[in-house]
Order: structure tokens, then sequence, then C-alpha cells
């Protein structure tokens, strides 16, 4: 039994894919940006933003059709935002009648919805590219170009290597359980049991699971200290960064800076 | 959906630049003390558990049970790792959970990923932190108090964590406070229960299998009065705050109306150009979203020219 | 001229009080090639940890001729490679590469150097593609030859192998064999593989209950039917 849904990185002969990942990280955390400072309703913006998503999407050969599935499936949150349709004052677009109640859209109150819709469904275009493109062990190295701790990177290092370790675990067991999860022909006998039940059987299996990541994590312990391992972490000097990828970068950050100045005039 | 812990991850998009700036500064600070307090007082051991265990939490997402009306149970795993870890491990261990659903699986923005850390890993660490440990101190210890303080500081800290949501997407005016308070408020006390009864389970099994790892009657870790106090500020804050916020919602509104400094240097651009048009048109919304249509071609035409020189090249070489 | 190993007189109880080793006292010679044998829980995996001082008992223990101590416990594990049994607990970085250079990263080579030896050791074990490789991706087989290349690029005079044949298929066991044969180092190998034993090694020690009760060249041992089926052995 082998977990490979959970890996995300599709290999491809692209140039997104070939892009330095920490320029390739920045790049995507200041077009989030850019779309996170663009006003509401700033319409233009968003159809610049989108059109740059969308040649970047192509230009990754991931498959336009696999990058905006995926978009969809990060979209229920959207709900969320639902309500600013009513709530917010301004001209009425269309009333409904519910029950007793009246709910007017407004204008202003539609345009926000669609507009925070819109930005959230950029980004996260963006952040599917991101992961898709690149290998997450350079998405690794992007990090600690960028700052961030050496301890934090090494935790995300051992999580993701055992996440699918662990998440084959956690299969097993659930095939176990639904193995003897079976049904009575008996009346009145319920199958599955209570609510507490089922949660306690459910937790119990997920202690199961803390106990053999417990054990486990002795014995990575065992295998870093006969290897040296002092407590300090260390690693390889980040190389340096190429010609091309300082010019990507700079080009990007450009295309971003413009795009973000005519939310300012418009 | 909506009833599924997914909607503890805010995606991009929904917070304002202002609020996830300052959630992500408060984020940077609190993990660097605690990634400072973690180097310090614990043994080099606990670097491979800390990543394990946060490959375990993320695996124990996928044990989820059914509750009732198609919604099912999960783990946040916020208060497992606390009474595993202490608190300051368990802050970044849940940093580190939070940090890879959103890189690898989207859940969860980028840049909102520091209000998302805010929530899970600090709001909901310190409250499950403040809460297990004074049923820990009443019970004296006992049985009763690892069970009834596990499932309390489960089900409340995904109910204040909630909370947090809530008033942060009211803040940013994308959900008006007296709808999006009750509505996740309701949601998570349920989805809490969840939360309650696998962590319950969870501890029972360690109870009976590996006591020791449940470290009971050990003194409070270094700063743990820290936690202690902050836990039950967050839980005191918010708990006021929301109501409050649910019934004069004015407040967050200004403050969702103010932020955006774009907006509030929109106008007087607007004031400096009042009449840009393009040449023969005269209907301002329409000039934009021709100028838009234009700048979107021009983008793409470059697109479509390298994808094509590359299909070419890759024919012919 | 030193041993590769002396132990003398080592006994070692784990903390629950069980008693995992009773005066064991063992010598292997440089490039010399043995394996350890014995039923399940006579104390193979615990002797195989003191090597490194992963454990400590009481006795004394000698890597070429160095008495294993804190002092010098960072040189002692250089010297010896130790590989465990679950290569998933020993790969515990998130590419070949990582994994492979991480000995020589503790043991303060310059970066070059690292490269380098990471290189070699892929090398020896005819993995050298597979530096760029995720370690999850990998089969058994692959996985099991990495994790001896992540000691052998520690330069190790000495190489420690907790049952490398366990849970691979015959096509990957056979590579497996055919590499620990042409590798020139000292070795200690537990295992229940008989045929493993037969074909590899001259000298056999079989331990029982946390003592050594046989030593000697393996035809020899493996003769004794009886010996063998004392302690839960088959002959192959
Ligand atoms: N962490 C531990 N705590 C307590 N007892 C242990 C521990 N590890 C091993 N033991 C006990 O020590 C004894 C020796 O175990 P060891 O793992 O060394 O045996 P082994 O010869 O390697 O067996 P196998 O062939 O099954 O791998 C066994 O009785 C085992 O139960
Ligand atoms: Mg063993």
């Amino acid at each position: 039994m082998h977990i490979h849904f959970l890996d995300p990185y599709r290999p491809r002969v692209s140039p997104i894919h070939q892009l330095d990942p920490r320029v390739k990280l920045s790049l995507t955390l200041v077009f989030i940006l850019t779309a996170a400072l663009s006003p509401i309703g700033a319409w233009p913006v968003y159809i610049l933003l989108f059109s740059l998503a969308l040649s970047i999407v192509l230009l990754s050969a991931l498959g336009v059709g696999y990058v905006l599935k995926r978009a969809s499936l990060a979209f229920p949150f959207v709900l969320a935002a639902l309500p600013v349709i009513f709530t917010i004052p301004g001209a009425a677009l269309v009333s409904l009648p519910v029950g007793a109640w009246r709910l007017t859209a407004t204008a202003p109150g539609v345009e926000r919805f669609v507009s925070v819709a819109l930005k959230s469904w950029l980004s996260v275009q963006m952040a599917i590219v991101l992961a898709a493109s690149t290998p997450f062990p350079d998405l690794l190295l992007a990090m600690r170009a960028l700052r961030i701790p050496r301890l934090l990177v090494a935790l995300f290092a051992l999580m993701w290597r055992y996440l699918f370790v662990l998440a084959d675990e956690a299969l097993r067991l659930i095939r176990a359980r639904a193995a003897r999860s079976g049904q009575s022909d008996l009346p009145g006998m319920r199958s599955g049991g209570s609510v507490a039940w089922r949660g306690r059987v459910a937790g119990g299996m997920a202690g199961n699971l803390f106990l053999r990541a417990f054990e486990r994590s002795d014995r990575i312990y065992m295998a870093m200290v006969s290897r040296g391992y002092d407590g300090e972490i260390r690693s390889l000097p980040l190389p340096a960064i190429g010609q091309s990828s300082w010019l990507t970068l700079a080009g990007g950050l450009a295309i971003l800076g413009l795009i973000l100045g005519l939310g300012l005039i418009f | 959906m909506l009833l599924s812990p997914v909607a503890m991850h805010i995606p991009d998009g929904f917070l304002s630049t202002l609020v996830s700036l300052v959630l992500w500064a408060a984020t940077a600070i609190v993990v660097g003390y605690a990634l400072k307090r973690v180097s310090k007082d614990l043994g080099e051991r606990q670097v491979p558990l800390m990543g394990v265990l946060a490959a375990a939490i993320f695996a124990g997402q996928m044990l989820n049970f059914s509750v009732a009306g198609g919604t099912s149970g999960h783990l946040m795993g916020a208060a497992l790792a606390t009474i595993l870890l202490g608190p300051w491990a368990a802050i970044l261990v849940l940093t580190t959970v939070v940090g890879v659903q959103a890189l690898i699986f989207q859940d969860g923005g980028l840049l909102a990923m520091g209000a998302n850390i805010f929530n899970m890993a600090i709001v909901g660490v310190a409250v499950s932190y403040t809460v297990y440990r004074s049923v820990q101190k009443l019970s004296g210890g006992r049985k009763w108090g690892v069970f009834t303080g596990g499932f309390a500081a489960a089900w409340l800290s995904i109910f204040i964590a909630a909370l947090g949501v809530a008033l942060q997407l009211a803040a940013s005016g994308v959900s008006p406070a007296n709808i999006a308070i009750p509505a996740m408020g309701g949601i998570h006390a349920l989805i809490g229960i969840g939360e309650g009864l696998i962590t319950l389970g969870a501890l029972a099994f360690l109870y009976a299998t590996r006591r020791d790892l449940l470290h009971i009657g050990e003194p409070a870790p270094a700063r743990g009065g820290l936690v202690w106090a902050a836990g039950l500020l967050i839980a005191l804050l918010l708990a006021v705050a929301s109501p409050l916020a649910s019934v004069f919602p004015d407040g967050l509104e200004w403050v969702a109306g103010e932020q955006g400094f774009l907006e509030a240097a929109k106008s007087p651009l607007y004031q400096v150009i009042p009449d840009y048009v393009f040449p023969g048109i005269s209907n301002t919304t329409l000039a934009t979203i021709i100028a838009g249509i234009v700048g979107a071609l021009i983008v793409f035409g470059v697109a479509l020219t390298v994808a094509y020189l590359r299909r070419n090249r890759q024919t012919t070489g | 001229m030193h041993h590769s190993i002396e132990i003398e007189h080592l006994s070692f109880a784990y903390p629950d009080g069980h008693p995992a080793l009773r005066d064991v006292t063992l010598r292997i010679a440089p490039c010399e090639k043995a394996a350890l044998v014995g039923p399940n829980g006579a104390g193979k995996s615990t002797l195989m940890l003191h090597l490194n001082g992963i454990l400590s008992g009481k006795g004394v223990i000698r890597v070429s001729g160095m008495e294993l101590n804190p002092q010098n416990l960072g040189r002692v594990r250089s010297q010896v490679g130790l590989v465990f049994q679950s290569p998933d607990d020993q790969l515990f970085s998130p590419t070949v590469f990582d994994d492979v250079a991480f000995g020589p990263l503790y043991q303060g080579c310059p970066p070059d150097e690292v490269r380098a030896r990471v290189d070699e050791a892929l090398a020896a074990v005819h993995m050298s593609e597979y530096a760029r490789r995720v370690s999850h991706h990998l089969s058994v087989g692959e996985k099991k030859r990495i994790a001896i290349a992540t000691v052998l690029s520690m330069k190790p005079e000495l190489l420690v192998l907790d049952e490398p044949t366990a849970g691979l298929d015959p096509r990957a066991r056979r590579s497996l064999i055919r590499l620990l044969d042409e590798l020139p180092l000292t070795m200690l190998v537990s295992t229940h593989d008989m045929l493993l034993v037969r074909e590899l090694f001259p000298r056999t020690i079989i331990m029982d209950e946390g003592s050594i009760v046989a030593d000697g060249p393996t035809a020899e041992l493996m003769s004794n039917t009886a010996l063998l089926e004392a302690h839960g052995l088959e002959m192959p």
C-alpha cells in the first residue's frame, strides 16, 4: 500500500517547473499580496491578474482543467462571505421573499462578494501552480532562503517525509475498522453504535496512531544520533541564484507592480 | 463542506491585507518565542518527535467519523498535541501542520497563513493548555481530570478558535459580524464535540497503554504560567468580544471600511485624473473595462506566443 | 594490530528491568564478515545499538582500539555504520541526497566534500541516479540500498546491519547479497536468513536469551543440527 495522491507535485517540462523555487515562492506571495491589495470592484485589475494567472497556468503545462478543478475545491469557503450580498447598504438589485422576511441583494453587496470570491480564486490558482510545479524539497530550500528558522524548516521536512508513512498507517487502521463494521440482520439492532461510541473508536485509532508515531520517532532519533546528530540543525549552503532567475524575479515584480499601480488609478 | 474543519482554514482573498499582516506579525513573534523555548528547554529528541507527531495529526484527520446529518467529526489536534508535548512544542507542531496543509493542499491561504496559524496553533494551544492545566489542578492528577480536561480543552479550543476566525472575517468586511459570529460559533460548538470525542478516545487509549506519555502530575513546563494566562485572556476576550461585536457590528465595519489603504489612496487619485477616459469614450466605467481587456490581451498574447514557440521547438527539435 | 570490535563482559537491562544482554564477549577482526543469528528477542538488535553508544550497558566496548565513552562517542559513531531494520526509520530526510549527506554534514565536512561523498556512496550501492529522488516513492529494495549508502558516506570502518534482507523479494535480495559481498568492510549482520548466512559469512555467532551460545565457522555450526534446533534455528 502506497499513498501517492498526497503528493501534489506533477513533473512536467515547463519554464514554470524550471524556475528557481525561491523566485517562484516569492512571486507567488507577491501575486497573492497584489490580489489582496487591489480594491473591491477593481475589475480591470482582476482581469489583468486573471490573464496573468491563466498565462502562468498555460506555461506550466499542468493543464488548465487540472488547476481550475483543484481551485474549485477551495471554493466552499465563499459561503462565509455570502451574507454581505444582503447586508451592505446600497442600491437594491433583487429582492427575495424569505418567509416573513425580504432579502434584498444590493449592488455594493454583490460587488464585494464577487470581488472576494475572485481574489480568492486567483490566489488559490497560484498556490496550486506553486505546489504542483515545485517538488516539496525545493520549497523547503526556498523557505530557508526566505529566512524561515531552521528548526521550523526541519519540522516541515520531517512532517512531509512521514506524512506518507503515517497516512499509510491511518489507512490500514481505517480498513481494519471498515472490515469489522458489519450490519446485523436482527430486528432492533441498529448498526454503527452511538455517536459517542463512534467518536471513541475513531479516538482509539488516533491514539494508536499517536503511539506508533511516538515509537517511530524514537527509532528515527536513534538513526539520526548514530549518524552524528547533536541537536543542532545543519544543512548545506544554498546554491547561488542564477542571473536569469534574478531577471525573472525583477520582471515578475515589475508586472505585478504595474498591475497594482493600475489598481490605484482606476 | 462548511461543517468540516475546512471552515477553520481561511483561504487567501478573504482577509484584508491589514488583518493578514497584523496576524502574521503576531504569529511570527509567538512562534519565534516558542522556537527559542523549545531549543532551550527540550532535548534534541524532541525534533524528530515533533515532526512525526505533526504527520500523525495530519494522518489523524483522515480518521473522521460520522456525527449526524452528513457532517463528520475531525481532528484539529491542538488539545492532543498540547497534552502530549506541552504548549511550546505543540505550537510548533500545529504551525507545521497548518503550513504543510496550506503549501501542499491549498487548505488555507499563504497570506492568510499567519491568521490560520494564529487561530489553530496559538489560540488553539493556549486555550487547550489553560483548560487542561486548570482541570488537572482541580482533580489533583486523578483519572477523571485527564479525561474531563482533555474533552473540555478540545471543545473549547475549537469553539474559541472559530470565534477568532469569525471576528477576523468581520474585521475584513467580508462577513457581517452579527451573522458570522453566531454561525461560526454555532457550527463549531457542534464540531467541537467531535474533536472532544476523538481526543477523549485517544487519551483513553494512551492512558491504558502508555500512561507516561500523558505527563500526569508533572510540574508545569517553563513559562507555562505565561501560556496559561494568555489562554485565559484569549478565551475571555473572544468570548466577550464576539457577542459584543455581533450586537454592535459598527465598530468592526468601521475597521473593515478603513483598512484598505488602496481604497483610501484611490479617491485622491480620482481627483487628480478626474476625467480619465479613453480617446473617444466618455463613459469611465466602460473605459476602465476596455483598458483592462486591452492589458489582458497583451499579457495573453505574450503567454500564447511563448507557449507556441516552445511547442514548435519541441516538435522540430 | 587491534580488532575492529572488541566487546568484553557486556550486560544490559532495559529500564523496565528486562535483562537483554548477559555477559557478552566478542571480537571481530578487520575485514571479517560475521553473521549474528538467534531467535526473536535474543538481543541481537540490543547488542547492535551498543556498538554505537545509543544504549550503554555494563562492560567494555572498543571500536578500532578506541574505547567507547562519552568523549569519543562522535568518533566511534563515524567508525560504525549502523543500518536499522526499517528503512523508513533510517531515511528520515525528504530526498535521497539529503539523507546520504546527513552523516558527512554532521562529521563537519566542507560542502564540496559532502557532495563528493554522497556521489561516492551512491555509486557504491549502484544508485547514482537516485540522488534527487524522494525517499517515500522508492521500493523497499531501493530504500535498503540507500540506507546502506547513508552510512557508507561517513566512511565507516565497520558496517553493522540489522536484518538487511527482511521484506525483500528474491531479486532485490539477490542484488543486496551481491552488494554486501563486494563491499570491502568489516561486517556484523543480524539476520534470520540462513541461506544468506551460508552464502556470505564465513563466521556465525548464535545468540539466545541475551548470551552468545555459539561462535565459529559457519559450515561447522550449520552441520550441528542439535545446536541449531536448541536455539530455534533451522538448517538451510
Ligand atoms: N525498548 C525496549 N524496552 C524494553 N524491552 C525491550 C525493548 N526493546 C527490546 N526489548 C526486549 O529486549 C529483548 C531483546 O530484544 P532485541 O530487539 O534485541 O531482540 P532481537 O534479537 O533483535 O529480536 P528480533 O529477531 O525479533 O529482532 C527482547 O526480549 C525484547 O522484548
Ligand atoms: Mg531485532
